[in-house]
C-alpha cells in the first residue's frame, strides 16, 4: 500500500447539506488523527485547485454530500487534476445520484423499488397541476412519498396521506431541486446498509435499523442526536436481513460504485425489501448510520477511512 | 436466540442522556433552516441574512495599538476578576452614551452585561416563570423570543405599523391577558430602527405606550441597539428617559463599536437592578474584565462618536442601494418598510408565498435572508423576509435584490400552479 503522506478531505460546498458535510468532514479527519494520519479539510471553492495543484495529495476523501459532491461534478475534476480519490468515478456518481435512474438501473436488475412517477416542474405548469396531481393519485395511489430527484438528507421529502397534501408537498420538494420523484409509501421497517470493499470486493455492512422518535425520519431526526433510535443489526428475520445486503451489494455493483455505498431500503410487513436510494458519499457525522454500521461489525472508523485512503492511493488517478 | 434470527440488538440512540433533558431543551433540535444558514456564509451567497455590524470599517490598527497599551499599563486589571455590576469606569462612560438619548443616569444604576442578549436573558431569568406572558411586538426580536422561550414564557404579540407598536393594539392586548386572568410580566419593545420591522415608533406615539403600561402596571423593556444610528437628525428621546420607574432601558456596543467585543448594559429601577447583579453573579460571576476596559480605552481615547458617524453615513448608502434595488427589481405585490435608521428592512412577499419555503430555492440562487417566521413565537411571518444590509457593499445588494426578485417571480409561478403555500399569513406590519 502506498504512504499517506498528504490528505485532504472535501468538506462543505453549497447545497443546502453543507453543514452535515462540514461535520462529515470533521469526523472523518478526527478519525484519521487517531489513527495515526494528519488530514486537512478543504472547501469545493476557488481556492481548490491552487491547494490541490500546489502540493498534490497522496488521495482524496470526497466528504461533500448533495450536488457537487454526490453528482460526479467534483470527482471529474479530481480526475481531470489527476489525483486519486475514495469513492466511486464521476460516471457511476451521475446516476446514482439521479434517483430516478438509479431507482431505473436497479429495477432492471430485478430489485424492489417502489412504483413512482418523476415530473419537473415545468410538466405541473405547462398541463395543469390539479389534473396532473390528479393523475398522478389515480395511478399509484396513496399515500405517497415525494422528493426531489436530486439531493439527500430528507430535504424537500415529505410523506402524503391525502390527496389534498400533495400540492403543498410537491411545493416543498420543488423548493430543493427543479423535478420530483413521487413514489408510492411504502410503510415497514427503514434500514439502511452500507457496502464496502477494502480489496476482497464490495462487502455489505449489518443493516441499521432507524427507527425515529416521533414522526418521519426527516432533517430534524437524521442530525439530532437522540431524537433517532438505531437498532445495529436490525431486528429482522435473518433471511430478510441477507436479502437487504444482497439488494445493497446488487445496487452497488449495477450502478458501477467503488469503495463505499449506503443503501436505503424499506421492508415491509411481509417481508419484502424494497430498494429506496443509493448514497455515494454517505453522512459520516456522529448520527450518520455508515460510521455506526462499521463500528458495529469491527471496522473502526478511522482504521476503515485510512484503508479505503491506502487503495485510493495505490489504485492511482 | 430463536433459529432464524438476527442477534437480538439493542437500541442506539446516540445520546445516552436523551431521556433527561429539561423540558425546554425538547425544542432543541437540528433544523434545516439553520443548515441553509451554513451555506449563506460563502462569498458566493449575497447575504442580506445575518444582521453584523461592518467592523471592517473600524480603525483597526488604532484600536490594536490601543488594547497593546491596555495590556501594558492595565494588564493585571484588565486580565483579573470585576465586580458582577461591572467596571465602574465604562459604567460612567455608559451614561454619557446614554446622555446623547436625553437619559440621565448615575453609574451605580448601570448592570453591564454581555452584549444586550445577555441583559434579556437575566431579565427573563427573575423575572418568567414558565407559562408567564410577556407582551413583544408583531414581528419581534429573534434573540429576545429565543431568551424568553428559553424560559417557558407565553409571547403575546403586538401589532405595529410604520410607526411602530400602536396603542389601541397594546391596549387590546393587555386587555386579553387579562381576561385569562393573567398579567402580563413585561412589555419587551424595540423603539428604534427595529429588528426585524426597520421601523420606529412615532414621537407622539412614545408618551401614549409608556401611559398605558404606566396605568397597566406593566413593566417596559426598551432594547435600543441601533438609538445612535439613526440617518436623519439627533437620537431619538428614549423611553427611559420619560419613566426611569417604569423602565428597563437596554444598550450594546455591538453596533457602535464592536459585536465582537460582547459588552452591553442595563439600566433598571434599584430593585430590579440589584437581582439583576445578583443573577448575573450566579450566571458568569463576573464578565469579562478585558473586554470591559477594551471598551472603556476606546470610549476614552478614540474619536468613537465620528466613528459613529461613519457608521452612519456608511449604513445609510446601504439603505438607499437596498430601497433603491427594491423599488426597480421587486414584482409588483411586494411591500417593504423603508428605515430611517439601523440595519433591516422588512419585506412584504406577494400572498401566498412562504419566505421559509423560498429560502432553499433562493440559496441555490444564491441570496440569503431570514424568513418572518423566526421573528414569531405564534408560527406567523411566513410571507415576510428580514432583509439585512449592513454587510454587502452597494452593488452586492443590488445583484442580492435581482437573485431575490428572480425567486420570487418563479414562486409566484408555482403558487399559480399549485395553489397558496400551506402556512397562512398573520404578518401585522401594514402595506407599505
Amino acid at each position: 500500500m502506498s504512504e499517506l503522506e498528504r490528505i485532504v478531505i472535501l468538506a462543505g460546498g453549497l447545497s443546502p447539506e453543507r453543514e452535515v458535510s462540514l461535520r462529515s468532514g470533521d469526523r472523518v479527519r478526527d478519525a484519521l488523527d487517531e489513527a495515526g494520519i494528519h488530514a486537512i479539510v478543504a472547501d469545493a471553492d476557488a481556492a481548490l485547485l491552487s491547494l490541490l495543484r500546489a502540493d498534490p495529495p497522496s488521495a482524496v476523501f470526497p466528504a461533500i454530500h448533495g450536488v457537487c459532491g454526490e453528482d460526479g461534478a467534483i470527482r471529474e475534476v479530481l480526475g481531470l487534476l489527476g489525483v486519486p480519490y475514495v469513492g466511486s468515478v464521476a460516471s457511476a456518481c451521475q446516476m446514482a445520484f439521479d434517483k430516478p435512474t438509479a431507482k431505473a438501473l436497479t429495477a432492471a436488475a430485478g430489485l424492489v423499488t417502489p412504483p413512482s412517477v418523476t415530473l419537473p416542474r415545468e410538466t405541473f405548469h405547462d398541463l395543469g397541476a390539479a389534473a396532473v396531481i390528479d393523475l398522478i393519485v389515480a395511478k399509484l395511489g396513496l399515500p405517497l412519498y415525494v422528493k426531489p430527484s436530486r439531493g439527500g438528507s430528507a430535504l424537500g421529502a415529505g410523506a402524503v396521506r391525502t390527496a389534498a397534501d400533495l400540492p403543498a408537498a410537491v411545493l416543498s420538494c420543488f423548493a430543493y431541486g427543479d423535478t420530483a420523484l413521487i413514489e408510492r409509501f411504502i410503510s415497514g421497517t427503514e434500514v439502511a446498509v452500507g457496502v464496502i470493499d477494502l480489496g476482497q470486493g464490495p462487502q455489505a455492512l449489518p443493516a441499521v435499523e432507524i427507527v425515529p422518535g416521533e414522526g418521519e425520519y426527516d432533517y430534524a431526526a437524521r442530525y439530532t442526536a437522540g431524537k433517532t433510535e438505531f437498532y445495529v443489526p436490525a431486528r429482522l428475520p435473518a433471511t430478510v436481513a441477507d436479502e437487504t445486503a444482497r439488494i445493497a451489494i446488487a445496487a452497488h455493483t449495477v450502478l458501477g460504485l467503488r469503495d463505499l455505498s449506503r443503501t436505503d431500503l424499506i421492508v415491509d410487513a411481509d417481508g419484502t425489501a424494497w430498494f429506496l436510494e443509493v448514497n455515494v458519499s454517505p453522512g459520516m457525522t456522529e448520527t450518520s448510520t455508515l460510521p455506526l454500521a462499521l463500528e458495529t461489525s469491527g471496522h473502526p472508523f478511522g482504521r476503515t477511512c485510512v484503508r479505503l485512503l491506502e487503495q485510493a492511493a495505490a489504485r492511482g488517478a | 436466540m430463536t433459529p432464524g434470527q438476527q442477534p437480538i440488538s439493542q437500541p442506539q440512540r446516540i445520546d445516552r442522556y436523551v431521556g433527561q433533558y429539561a423540558e425546554r431543551a425538547v425544542g432543541m433540535v437540528a433544523s434545516e433552516i439553520r443548515a441553509l444558514f451554513a451555506v449563506a456564509a460563502r462569498p458566493e451567497i449575497v447575504s442580506l441574512a445575518g444582521g453584523s455590524p461592518y467592523v471592517a470599517a473600524l480603525p483597526l490598527d488604532a484600536v490594536g495599538d490601543m488594547i497593546g497599551q491596555l495590556i501594558a499599563d492595565q494588564g493585571a486589571t484588565a486580565l483579573q476578576y470585576c465586580t458582577a455590576q461591572g467596571d465602574a469606569g465604562l459604567r460612567e462612560r455608559i451614561c454619557d452614551v446614554m446622555a446623547l438619548e436625553q437619559i440621565r443616569a448615575h453609574p451605580d444604576e448601570v448592570v453591564v452585561t454581555v452584549g444586550s442578549q445577555q441583559a434579556l436573558d437575566l431579565m427573563a431569568r427573575i423575572f418568567i416563570d414558565p407559562g408567564d406572558v410577556v407582551l413583544v411586538e408583531a414581528p419581534s426580536y429573534v434573540g429576545a423570543l429565543g431568551a424568553f422561550a428559553s424560559y417557558q414564557a407565553d409571547m403575546v404579540h403586538v401589532a405595529m405599523d410604520e410607526d411602530g407598536l400602536i396603542p389601541e393594539a397594546l391596549e387590546e392586548a393587555i386587555r386579553r391577558v387579562a381576561a385569562t386572568g393573567r398579567q402580563a410580566k413585561f412589555l419587551y419593545t424595540v423603539p428604534n430602527f427595529h429588528n426585524p420591522a426597520g421601523v420606529t415608533l412615532a414621537v407622539g406615539r412614545r408618551h401614549r405606550i409608556l401611559d398605558i403600561c404606566h396605568r397597566a402596571g406593566l413593566l417596559v423593556v426598551e432594547d435600543n441597539p441601533y438609538g445612535l444610528l439613526g440617518f436623519d437628525g439627533d437620537p431619538m428621546r428614549a423611553l427611559r428617559a420619560d419613566d426611569t420607574d417604569g423602565v428597563v432601558y437596554l444598550g450594546t456596543f455591538s453596533k457602535t463599536f464592536a459585536a465582537g467585543v460582547r459588552v452591553g448594559w442595563a439600566v433598571a429601577p434599584a430593585a430590579i437592578r440589584e437581582k439583576l447583579i445578583l443573577a448575573a453573579e450566579s450566571a458568569v460571576l463576573c464578565h469579562s474584565s478585558f473586554a470591559q476596559l477594551t471598551v472603556r480605552e476606546y470610549l476614552n481615547t478614540q474619536p468613537w462618536q465620528e466613528q459613529v458617524k461613519d457608521f452612519r453615513e456608511l449604513y445609510r448608502e446601504r439603505r438607499d442601494a437596498t430601497l433603491g434595488a427594491l423599488a426597480r427589481m421587486m414584482p409588483p405585490e411586494c411591500g417593504w418598510t423603508r428605515p430611517a435608521g439601523g440595519f433591516y428592512v422588512w419585506l412584504r412577499l406577494p400572498g401566498g408565498i412562504n419566505a421559509k419555503a423560498m429560502l432553499p430555492r433562493a440559496i441555490s440562487s444564491r441570496v440569503a435572508y431570514v424568513p418572518g417566521t423566526g421573528f414569531y413565537a405564534d408560527g406567523s411571518g411566513s410571507q415576510y423576509a428580514r432583509l439585512c444590509y449592513s454587510l454587502p457593499a452597494p452593488d452586492r445588494i443590488s445583484e442580492g435584490v435581482r437573485r431575490l426578485a428572480a425567486v420570487i417571480e418563479t414562486e409566484v409561478q408555482l403558487r399559480d400552479d399549485f395553489g397558496p403555500a400551506p402556512v397562512p399569513s398573520k404578518g401585522h406590519i401594514s402595506k407599505s
